[in-house]
Protein backbone atom coordinates (compact mmCIF):
# COMPACT_ATOMS: atom_id res chain seq x y z
CA UNK A 1 0.00 0.00 0.00
CA UNK A 2 1.25 3.62 -0.17
CA UNK A 3 0.48 6.76 2.04
CA UNK A 4 0.40 10.51 0.41
CA UNK A 5 3.39 12.63 1.82
CA UNK A 6 1.50 16.65 1.68
CA UNK A 7 4.80 18.30 0.29
CA UNK A 8 6.49 17.94 -3.37
CA UNK A 9 9.67 16.15 -3.31
CA UNK A 10 11.12 19.50 -4.40
CA UNK A 11 9.17 23.13 -4.13
CA UNK A 12 7.40 24.43 -7.08
CA UNK A 13 6.70 27.98 -7.64
CA UNK A 14 6.26 29.56 -11.29
CA UNK A 15 5.80 33.20 -11.36
CA UNK A 16 4.63 33.50 -15.27
CA UNK A 17 2.40 31.44 -16.85
CA UNK A 18 3.52 29.61 -20.09
CA UNK A 19 0.85 27.33 -22.28
CA UNK A 20 3.64 26.87 -25.04
CA UNK A 21 6.30 25.15 -22.00
CA UNK A 22 3.14 23.40 -20.53
CA UNK A 23 2.61 21.50 -23.63
CA UNK A 24 6.17 20.61 -23.92
CA UNK A 25 6.66 19.43 -19.93
CA UNK A 26 3.43 17.57 -19.99
CA UNK A 27 5.96 15.05 -21.74
CA UNK A 28 7.55 13.86 -18.99
CA UNK A 29 3.94 13.16 -17.50
CA UNK A 30 2.36 11.55 -20.11
CA UNK A 31 4.92 11.07 -22.49
CA UNK A 32 7.41 7.56 -23.86
CA UNK A 33 9.71 8.50 -21.66
CA UNK A 34 8.08 10.28 -19.09
CA UNK A 35 7.41 9.45 -14.65
CA UNK A 36 4.22 7.83 -15.11
CA UNK A 37 5.63 5.28 -17.60
CA UNK A 38 8.76 5.12 -15.10
CA UNK A 39 6.70 4.66 -12.01
CA UNK A 40 4.73 1.65 -13.55
CA UNK A 41 7.40 0.15 -15.57
CA UNK A 42 9.03 -0.67 -11.77
CA UNK A 43 6.13 -0.49 -9.97
CA UNK A 44 5.15 -3.89 -12.58
CA UNK A 45 8.65 -5.59 -12.80
CA UNK A 46 8.94 -5.64 -8.92
CA UNK A 47 6.82 -8.94 -9.20
CA UNK A 48 9.37 -10.75 -10.81
CA UNK A 49 12.32 -9.83 -9.27
CA UNK A 50 14.24 -12.97 -7.75
CA UNK A 51 16.35 -10.84 -5.57
CA UNK A 52 15.50 -8.88 -2.44
CA UNK A 53 17.77 -5.53 -2.96
CA UNK A 54 15.95 -5.57 -6.56
CA UNK A 55 12.50 -6.05 -5.12
CA UNK A 56 13.66 -3.26 -3.03
CA UNK A 57 15.28 -0.62 -5.05
CA UNK A 58 12.00 -1.08 -7.88
CA UNK A 59 9.51 -0.39 -4.97
CA UNK A 60 11.58 2.38 -3.98
CA UNK A 61 12.30 4.08 -7.42
CA UNK A 62 9.05 3.37 -8.76
CA UNK A 63 7.40 5.03 -5.37
CA UNK A 64 10.08 8.21 -5.61
CA UNK A 65 8.75 8.20 -9.87
CA UNK A 66 5.04 8.95 -8.46
CA UNK A 67 6.27 11.91 -6.68
CA UNK A 68 7.94 13.31 -9.88
CA UNK A 69 4.93 13.19 -11.93
CA UNK A 70 3.23 14.69 -9.13
CA UNK A 71 5.92 17.61 -9.77
CA UNK A 72 5.74 17.23 -13.41
CA UNK A 73 1.78 17.52 -13.30
CA UNK A 74 2.31 20.74 -10.47
CA UNK A 75 4.53 22.35 -13.28
CA UNK A 76 1.91 22.05 -15.99
CA UNK A 77 -0.49 23.07 -13.94
CA UNK A 78 0.81 26.57 -12.61
CA UNK A 79 2.05 27.03 -16.12
CA UNK A 80 -1.37 27.12 -17.42
CA UNK A 81 -3.33 29.26 -14.76
CA UNK A 82 -4.85 32.31 -15.27
CA UNK A 83 -4.71 32.21 -19.06
CA UNK A 84 -7.27 33.78 -21.61
CA UNK A 85 -9.04 32.92 -24.88
CA UNK A 86 -6.23 34.88 -26.24
CA UNK A 87 -3.29 33.47 -24.71
CA UNK A 88 -4.38 30.06 -25.38
CA UNK A 89 -4.93 30.25 -28.89
CA UNK A 90 -1.88 32.14 -29.52
CA UNK A 91 0.26 29.53 -27.79
CA UNK A 92 -0.95 26.34 -29.57
CA UNK A 93 -2.61 25.09 -26.43
CA UNK A 94 -6.00 25.08 -28.13
CA UNK A 95 -5.74 21.54 -29.29
CA UNK A 96 -5.33 20.82 -25.75
CA UNK A 97 -7.51 22.70 -23.98
CA UNK A 98 -10.77 21.90 -26.46
CA UNK A 99 -10.10 18.02 -25.22
CA UNK A 100 -9.51 18.85 -21.54
CA UNK A 101 -9.50 22.45 -20.85
CA UNK A 102 -7.03 22.92 -18.30
CA UNK A 103 -6.89 19.73 -16.75
CA UNK A 104 -3.99 17.54 -16.51
CA UNK A 105 -4.40 14.76 -18.42
CA UNK A 106 -1.31 11.91 -19.75
CA UNK A 107 0.07 12.99 -22.83
CA UNK A 108 3.02 13.16 -24.79
CA UNK A 109 3.70 16.60 -26.35
CA UNK A 110 2.76 15.53 -29.69
CA UNK A 111 -0.90 14.82 -28.15
CA UNK A 112 -0.72 11.00 -28.06
CA UNK A 113 -2.40 9.96 -24.83
CA UNK A 114 -0.15 7.96 -22.18
CA UNK A 115 -0.15 4.03 -23.56
CA UNK A 116 1.65 1.01 -21.51
CA UNK A 117 3.16 0.29 -24.41
CA UNK A 118 5.90 2.79 -23.21
CA UNK A 119 7.18 0.04 -20.66
CA UNK A 120 8.20 -3.32 -20.64
CA UNK A 121 8.02 -5.69 -18.06
CA UNK A 122 9.72 -9.20 -19.55
CA UNK A 123 9.94 -11.16 -16.76
CA UNK A 124 14.09 -11.67 -16.82
CA UNK A 125 16.22 -9.80 -14.72
CA UNK A 126 18.97 -8.69 -16.93
CA UNK A 127 16.25 -7.95 -19.96
CA UNK A 128 14.26 -5.69 -17.14
CA UNK A 129 17.01 -4.08 -15.44
CA UNK A 130 18.34 -2.55 -19.01
CA UNK A 131 14.97 -1.80 -20.00
CA UNK A 132 15.05 0.59 -16.66
CA UNK A 133 19.06 1.88 -17.23
CA UNK A 134 17.63 2.54 -21.26
CA UNK A 135 14.47 4.34 -19.10
CA UNK A 136 16.28 6.66 -16.81
CA UNK A 137 18.90 8.30 -19.81
CA UNK A 138 15.80 8.55 -22.24
CA UNK A 139 14.26 10.60 -19.49
CA UNK A 140 17.65 12.51 -19.00
CA UNK A 141 17.93 13.31 -22.19
CA UNK A 142 14.02 14.47 -22.28
CA UNK A 143 14.78 16.80 -19.79
CA UNK A 144 18.35 18.08 -21.36
CA UNK A 145 16.13 18.85 -24.38
CA UNK A 146 13.40 21.18 -22.35
CA UNK A 147 16.19 22.73 -20.61
CA UNK A 148 17.58 23.41 -24.39
CA UNK A 149 14.30 25.30 -25.07
CA UNK A 150 13.21 26.93 -21.53
CA UNK A 151 15.01 29.88 -19.84
CA UNK A 152 12.86 30.55 -16.89
CA UNK A 153 14.95 29.95 -14.03
CA UNK A 154 11.15 28.85 -11.67
CA UNK A 155 10.92 26.13 -14.01
CA UNK A 156 14.89 25.29 -14.44
CA UNK A 157 15.58 24.55 -11.05
CA UNK A 158 12.65 21.76 -10.82
CA UNK A 159 13.81 20.39 -14.04
CA UNK A 160 17.51 20.28 -13.52
CA UNK A 161 16.36 18.64 -10.17
CA UNK A 162 14.69 15.67 -11.84
CA UNK A 163 17.76 15.30 -14.30
CA UNK A 164 19.76 14.74 -11.52
CA UNK A 165 17.46 12.10 -10.02
CA UNK A 166 17.36 9.97 -13.42
CA UNK A 167 21.25 9.71 -13.20
CA UNK A 168 21.02 8.60 -9.14
CA UNK A 169 18.29 5.99 -10.42
CA UNK A 170 20.71 4.89 -13.34
CA UNK A 171 23.90 4.61 -11.17
CA UNK A 172 21.91 2.46 -8.60
CA UNK A 173 20.26 0.04 -11.11
CA UNK A 174 23.81 -0.11 -12.41
CA UNK A 175 24.15 -1.52 -9.34
CA UNK A 176 21.43 -3.82 -8.89
CA UNK A 177 22.87 -5.21 -12.20
CA UNK A 178 26.01 -6.58 -10.77
CA UNK A 179 24.85 -7.15 -7.79
CA UNK A 180 22.45 -9.87 -9.57
CA UNK A 181 25.04 -11.13 -12.41
CA UNK A 182 27.24 -11.59 -9.44
CA UNK A 183 24.99 -14.00 -8.32
CA UNK A 184 24.79 -15.95 -12.02
CA UNK A 185 27.27 -18.20 -13.83
CA UNK A 186 30.07 -15.83 -14.70
CA UNK A 187 30.93 -17.52 -17.76
CA UNK A 188 27.05 -17.34 -18.90
CA UNK A 189 24.89 -14.53 -17.56
CA UNK A 190 21.70 -16.34 -20.01
CA UNK A 191 22.67 -19.69 -18.69
CA UNK A 192 19.24 -19.59 -16.83
CA UNK A 193 16.36 -17.18 -15.99
CA UNK A 194 16.87 -16.58 -12.32
CA UNK A 195 13.04 -14.49 -12.62
CA UNK A 196 11.54 -18.45 -13.66
CA UNK A 197 14.17 -20.90 -13.75
CA UNK A 198 13.86 -22.36 -9.71
CA UNK A 199 17.15 -23.95 -9.71
CA UNK A 200 18.77 -20.87 -10.82
CA UNK A 201 22.12 -19.28 -9.76
CA UNK A 202 21.88 -21.92 -6.83
CA UNK B 1 6.43 33.91 11.33
CA UNK B 2 5.17 32.50 8.62
CA UNK B 3 8.72 32.96 6.77
CA UNK B 4 10.23 31.49 9.61
CA UNK B 5 7.78 28.13 10.04
CA UNK B 6 8.46 27.47 6.25
CA UNK B 7 12.24 27.80 6.44
CA UNK B 8 11.93 25.14 9.03
CA UNK B 9 9.41 23.03 7.12
CA UNK B 10 12.12 23.31 4.10
CA UNK B 11 15.23 22.10 6.03
CA UNK B 12 12.74 18.69 6.93
CA UNK B 13 12.51 18.38 3.60
CA UNK B 14 15.65 18.84 2.86
CA UNK B 15 16.61 15.84 5.98
CA UNK B 16 13.56 14.05 4.02
CA UNK B 17 15.56 14.26 0.84
CA UNK B 18 18.85 12.99 2.33
CA UNK B 19 17.22 10.09 4.27
CA UNK B 20 15.47 8.90 0.77
CA UNK B 21 18.93 8.89 -0.81
CA UNK B 22 20.36 6.97 2.23
CA UNK B 23 17.69 4.21 1.54
CA UNK B 24 18.15 3.91 -2.20
CA UNK B 25 21.86 3.41 -1.58
CA UNK B 26 21.38 0.90 0.93
CA UNK B 27 18.69 -1.35 -1.32
CA UNK B 28 22.21 -1.84 -3.32
CA UNK B 29 24.39 -1.99 -0.47
CA UNK B 30 22.58 -3.63 2.53
CA UNK B 31 26.10 -3.71 4.53
CA UNK B 32 27.48 -0.57 4.19
CA UNK B 33 28.43 0.74 7.40
CA UNK B 34 29.07 4.15 7.01
CA UNK B 35 25.52 4.94 4.58
CA UNK B 36 23.76 3.16 8.26
CA UNK B 37 25.53 5.02 10.49
CA UNK B 38 24.59 8.14 8.47
CA UNK B 39 21.09 6.86 8.40
CA UNK B 40 21.04 6.83 11.95
CA UNK B 41 22.14 10.63 12.28
CA UNK B 42 19.80 11.55 9.83
CA UNK B 43 16.83 10.12 11.40
CA UNK B 44 17.60 11.51 14.45
CA UNK B 45 17.90 14.82 13.07
CA UNK B 46 14.68 14.56 11.79
CA UNK B 47 12.97 13.86 15.01
CA UNK B 48 14.74 16.64 16.65
CA UNK B 49 13.57 19.43 13.92
CA UNK B 50 9.92 18.14 14.04
CA UNK B 51 9.90 18.12 17.59
CA UNK B 52 11.34 22.08 17.64
CA UNK B 53 9.02 22.79 15.10
CA UNK B 54 6.39 21.32 17.01
CA UNK B 55 7.50 23.76 20.02
CA UNK B 56 7.17 26.48 18.08
CA UNK B 57 4.32 26.08 15.40
CA UNK B 58 2.15 23.06 15.88
CA UNK B 59 1.16 20.31 14.47
CA UNK B 60 3.70 18.89 11.63
CA UNK B 61 1.57 17.04 9.22
CA UNK B 62 4.08 14.74 6.60
CA UNK B 63 1.17 12.11 6.24
CA UNK B 64 -2.67 11.75 7.02
CA UNK B 65 -1.51 9.74 10.47
CA UNK B 66 0.08 12.92 11.94
CA UNK B 67 -2.86 14.89 11.73
CA UNK B 68 -4.69 15.06 15.22
CA UNK B 69 -8.47 14.09 15.27
CA UNK B 70 -9.54 18.04 16.20
CA UNK B 71 -12.07 19.97 14.55
CA UNK B 72 -12.23 21.06 11.78
CA UNK B 73 -10.37 18.13 10.21
CA UNK B 74 -6.94 19.84 9.51
CA UNK B 75 -6.12 16.96 6.35
CA UNK B 76 -8.04 18.64 3.80
CA UNK B 77 -6.45 22.56 4.65
CA UNK B 78 -4.71 24.06 1.59
CA UNK B 79 -2.62 25.10 0.13
CA UNK B 80 -2.15 21.76 -1.24
CA UNK B 81 1.80 20.75 -2.40
CA UNK B 82 0.75 21.77 -6.81
CA UNK B 83 -0.70 24.82 -5.47
CA UNK B 84 1.63 27.90 -6.21
CA UNK B 85 2.72 30.04 -3.42
CA UNK B 86 2.64 33.38 -5.44
CA UNK B 87 -0.41 32.80 -6.95
CA UNK B 88 -1.68 32.14 -3.56
CA UNK B 89 -0.97 35.47 -2.16
CA UNK B 90 -2.87 37.29 -4.89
Amino acid sequence: MWKYEKKLQYPINIKNPNPKYAQIIISQYGGPDGELGASMRYLTQRYSMPYDEVKGLLTDIGTEELAHLEMVCAMVYQLTKNLTPEEIKKSGFDKYFVDHTTAVYPVAASGLPWTATYIQAKGDIITDLHEDLAAEQKARTTYDNLLTLIDDPDIREPLKFLRAREIVHYQRFGEALRLSTDKLNSKNFYACNPSFDKNCGK
Amino acid sequence: MRNEREQMMKQIHRIDFAIHELVLFLDTHPRNVKALQLLEEYRNLRCEKIAEYERRFGNYVAVVDDVKPTEPWGWVKGPWPWENKFMMED
